[in-house]
């Protein structure tokens, strides 16, 4: 019996090792093809790192490029920004739902949640016209990343609304309560009570957030011309303007994937409730 | 209660944005519809055209066979996720040394950008780089070449999508599976159920909300998909891999039809919903007879 028992155990580590090979070969495929020397890189497939032939010639390259430089900062200063943003207004949002008897509530709640299913394809051209329609002068949010960090509440927003709003519901309301009966303003409440209860639920939520809108492709590739392009829409250029330079296009799409894989350990106990919003806990 | 004022006040930033981001297109891309509009025709300027959009769409060889390529990809990556899904939730629940670093392993692939993955199958896949053409010569020789053969490219597309998102319902129906009440199953087993019966009458029968939700969810990003498949195909060879996303793009900015391409927006938008309230009704009439 116990014999057996073990042997079944050792049985599912055997297949889990051979799903996770499965999982991880792509990427790892990936990290070769960045780190070999265009002489390596074909021939005879190999998926052995060769140490003494390694090179980061195509991460250096890549990152001393200008180009790829400002696609990167814009990433970085786009999908923080918005994480931000989407985290502080989904946090008064979240409080008011949870606290406030506010005419409508399901229904709204219902709609803001609907805004992260619609597929962004059809939502291209209406956002491509008003982004090059609407103008102060020479000023158009076409192409600025004010215009992408407010784009990207629309799938971002919602997700962050309903995460928190469960949040909020967990913190008990004598807390504020209490405050309140002691004089303490809205503005108090929130960033004395709620705020420091929700942080745990608040890195959780601008992690993934954070995650979603530097991992967007297609409104960035559209709403953007030169100065606000993203690192997505960078990588996606790399096959169409230099289709055979795959090191440093490996190189790039490796940097694209890094911060996902380095936040995972971190969240991924969060994941499944984020992508089936919450329908499913995970 | 305390004043309501506060709470709107309080609202009004998240639904002031999100009119203006989701709300406002969606009226603009209704209204756009209606126009023949074409800022590279003779005339660039919109002129009403009633429904006269929506009525080239129906011949529309292009826009049917992209909608059609879009159905079968959905419908095959969708069901097989479903099943190795299934599968894998049950093997990942058994007991065993390493089970949180296998699932965090198999969780990966949810967390890398779309775009990222769409080039990585590309590095797997470009002849004379890649491993996978490399072997189908060397093991079945067969000439493995993406830019030339449709079901090649097809298939390749699927097989990613699956390896992308299957582990998302991997997690779902793990987390379903685990709430699983013993009692109808041990009963069913002293019963003398056969194992086929549980799985039908008692498993399924309490997975179906988690499964429901996980087709669902799993449906409406099948549908969308766009930056995996352009990455890796860029929708071809020809239109092979132009799924609806990609047709409408291409619709609406190389060729600036914007009109037709709202038009085409609304529909997509409106089988969309549409698809998912057939799938609702169904499950939920499933449910019923079961009961």
């Amino acid at each position: 019996m116990k014999h057996g028992f073990l042997q079944a155990r050792a049985l599912n580590v055997l297949f889990w090792l051979a799903m996770s090979a499965l999982t991880l070969l792509p990427v790892w495929w990936m990290f070769l093809v960045s780190v070999r020397t265009r002489a390596d890189l074909f021939g005879n497939p190999s998926f052995l790192l060769d140490v003494s032939s390694m090179t980061w010639g195509n991460y250096a390259e890549v990152l001393a490029n200008p180009t790829f430089q400002h696609y990167m900062t814009n990433s970085l200063i786009v999908a923080t920004s918005n994480a931000v943003l989407v985290s502080v207004l989904a946090l008064l949002a979240a409080y008011a739902m949870s606290r406030y008897a506010l005419i409508g509530k399901d229904n709204i709640f219902f709609w803001v949640l609907t805004n992260r299913m619609a597929p962004p394809a059809v939502f291209l051209l209406p956002l491509f016209l008003m982004f090059t329609g609407f103008r102060f002068g020479d000023w158009s949010l076409f192409d600025t990343r004010i215009g992408l960090i407010l784009l990207y509440c629309v799938f971002n927003l919602p997700f962050a609304f309903w995460l928190l709003q469960g949040i909020v519901d967990a913190i008990p309301k004598e807390l504020d309560e209490a405050a309140y009966v002691d004089g303490a303003s809205t503005f108090t409440v929130l960033t004395t009570v709620i705020f420091p209860l929700a942080r745990p639920g608040l890195a959780v939520t601008g992690i993934l957030t954070w995650v979603f809108a530097w991992n967007e492709y297609l409104f960035a590739s559209t709403l953007t011309s030169v100065h606000a392009r993203t690192i997505t829409t960078g990588l996606a250029e790399f096959v169409t303007v230099t289709g055979t330079n795959w090191g440093q296009l490996a190189a790039v799409a490796m940097l694209t994937l890094a911060p996902a894989v380095l936040v995972l350990a971190l969240v991924q106990r969060h994941i499944v409730a984020g992508l089936t919003f919450g329908a499913v806990k995970g | 209660m305390r004043n309501s004022t506060t709470g709107w006040l309080l609202l009004a930033p998240t639904l002031f944005i999100l009119v203006i981001t989701g709300l406002l297109p969606f009226v603009y891309v209704l209204s756009v519809s209606f126009f023949d509009w074409n800022t590279f025709a003779q005339n660039p300027d919109p002129q009403y055209a009633g429904v006269n959009n929506f009525r080239r769409l129906v011949f529309d060889a292009a826009f049917l066979k992209s909608l059609w390529l879009t159905l079968k990809f959905t419908v095959f990556v969708v069901l097989s996720q479903l099943v190795i899904g299934f599968f894998l939730a049950k093997m990942l629940m058994r007991d065993m040394p390493l089970k949180g670093l296998f699932r965090t392993v198999h969780t990966l692939p949810l967390m890398i950008a779309p775009i990222a993955v769409g080039a990585t199958w590309r590095l797997l896949t470009v002849p004379g780089l890649g491993p996978i053409p490399h072997w189908m010569k060397e093991w079945f020789d067969i000439s493995y070449i993406l830019s030339r053969f449709p079901d090649q490219a097809f298939a390749t597309v699927v097989i990613m999508d699956i390896w992308h998102w299957t582990p998302l319902v991997t997690l779902t129906l793990m987390a379903g599976l685990s709430n699983l009440p013993e009692e109808p199953l041990e009963q069913a087993r002293i019963d003398g159920a056969s194992e086929w019966r549980i799985f039908w009458d008692i498993t399924l029968a309490f997975l179906k909300p988690v499964l429901l939700t996980t087709i669902f969810i799993r449906l409406m990003d099948a549908l969308r998909t766009v930056d995996e498949v352009w990455m890796l195909t860029g929708g071809g060879p020809g239109a092979e891999t132009r799924f609806i996303g990609l047709h409408i793009w291409r619709v609406v900015f190389p060729k600036t039809d914007y009109g037709y391409g709202s038009a085409m927006s609304l529909i997509t938008l409106y089988l969309t919903i549409v698809m998912c309230w057939f799938l609702y009704v169904a499950m939920t009439g499933m449910k019923d007879k079961t009961r």
